[in-house]
């Protein structure tokens, strides 16, 4: 009887470890299509920042995420409910890596998150504030899948607990039907501004210890579909 | 013998799939909403700020005293008038249940602008301009015009305020509060219009 029950045992490990490889390198699970804005023939906004903490102004967690937080001494966000957010302060840099402006963006993990669809969620937004042009309020949701099984992973199971190479891949996933942030205008020339984004991350080294080492991140925003306050007004009159 | 292997191998299979499509894997943690609904059919909500204890970051120039200390602020011209702060908000349990972001700013070109994005995980993100006039010295109105999640289909006006802490006695208190006071209402949909004139939403039946 023993035997059995250890033989059952054995064969369950065995399924639950081959359906978890099935679900890992799924090849129906998040590809990495080609960003819907790089065909676009609008005016683009192009933003770039360092993803890796150390490089941010402000970079803070609940405190014992791999990425640590930056200055040391940044209050941590511990309280149960923003335990799973992350918050990045940061200079944007233009095309031309010229600083253009400030950017806080907030990632909360996502309670859609399904593994069996090959989604690692996060329901992120970003205020930006663009001195010379106004301020911008980009949601999204983003998908960390491909990141997580191609640098991730592979860093854990490098023997120096690292990942080193180059890698490009978007991570907007919504919530636009075509896989596109949702942009609004706040302020200045921007205000009124109906747009989509998308953002994408090159990677070119991880540590299992320090998460991100050398990573950058990028924001395209196309610059269509302005709402003018003030025509608005004078329509409804 | 084999059989039994089969048996727990395809039992295998199926468990770790429908534990994958069915255990959550994310579950944030949520503070019941305290909100009130006022005659007209807006809903007041109440947020704060602690000040200085919920004072995550304040990011202007040429500090002496930086929060956080370390903070290295960028010192390029063209952030000379930007003031970005970052805060933990609470709700009027005093419950932190998100963080928010404002910045202030002085253009010559666009005007002053004063503006917050809340973040609150469980439930959404929305944000505010405010008019950089206060209307009493001390408090700010503005108004919500962009949501996500929960917050999507809702607008209305926001108020700042700050409230100063007249209980000298503690002294572990704040100094004071920054007091948000969001009323915001939903947009009446056509589709919530059809779906009521064919009873659709009467007596839960569908």
């Amino acid at each position: 009887m023993i035997r059995y029950l250890v033989v059952l045992v054995i064969g369950l490990a065995l399924g639950a470890a081959a359906a978890s490889t099935l679900l890992f390198y799924n090849p129906l699970a998040a590809q990495n299509p080609l960003s819907p804005l790089s065909v676009s023939d609008k005016e683009i906004i192009s933003l770039t920042y360092s993803t890796v903490a150390s490089d941010a102004i402000v970079y803070t967690n609940d405190g014992v995420s791999r990425s640590h937080p930056h200055p040391v001494k940044v209050q941590q966000l511990w309280e149960a409910p923003i335990r799973r957010t992350d918050v990045l302060v940061t200079v944007l840099a233009d095309s031309r890596s010229n600083p253009a402006g400030i950017g806080i963006k907030f990632m909360s993990d996502s309670e859609r998150t399904r593994v069996i669809n090959g989604d690692a969620l996060i329901d992120s937004a970003w205020h930006i504030y663009l001195p010379k042009r106004g301020s911008l309020f980009v949601e999204q949701t983003e998908n960390y899948w491909n990141f997580l099984r191609q640098i991730v992973v592979p860093a854990f199971w490098s023997a120096g607990e690292s990942w080193k190479g180059t890698w490009h891949g978007n991570t907007t996933v919504g919530p636009g039907s075509l896989g596109t942030a949702r942009v609004s205008g706040g302020t200045g020339a921007l205000a009124g501004l109906e747009s989509e984004g998308v953002e994408a991350i090159s990677a070119r080294a991880y540590s299992v210890e320090q998460g991100p080492v050398s990573m950058e991140g990028s924001l395209t925003i196309e610059v269509v579909g302005r709402n003018d306050p003030q025509e608005t007004e004078v329509a409804a009159e | 013998m084999f059989k039994t292997l089969i048996i727990g191998f395809l039992l295998g299979i199926v468990g770790t799939i429908a534990a994958a499509y069915y255990m959550p894997v994310v579950d944030q943690y949520r503070e019941p909403s305290v909100i009130s609904v006022t005659p007209n059919g807006g809903n007041v909500e109440t947020f704060h700020v602690n000040v200085p204890m919920d004072r995550i970051m304040t990011g202007v120039p040429n500090q002496s005293d930086p929060l956080p200390p370390g903070l290295d602020w960028p010192v390029d011209e063209i952030f000379a008038g930007v003031r970005a702060e970052l805060f933990k908000i609470r709700n009027s349990r005093d419950l932190v249940i998100g963080v928010a972001s404002r910045v202030a700013a002085e253009s010559a070109e666009f005007g002053d602008s004063i503006e917050w994005v809340l973040h609150l995980p469980a439930r959404g993100s929305f944000y505010v301009s405010l008019s950089p006039q206060s209307l009493d010295g001390i408090s700010r109105v503005g108004q919500m015009s962009i949501g996500t999640r929960e917050f999507q289909s809702l607008h209305g006006s926001v108020s700042e305020r700050w409230v100063e802490n007249a209980d000298d006695e503690d002294e572990d208190a704040p100094a004071g509060q920054i007091e948000i006071v969001t009323m915001f209402v939903g947009e009446f949909s056509d589709d919530d219009a059809a779906s009521d004139l064919s009873g659709e939403n009467v007596g839960g039946e569908s």
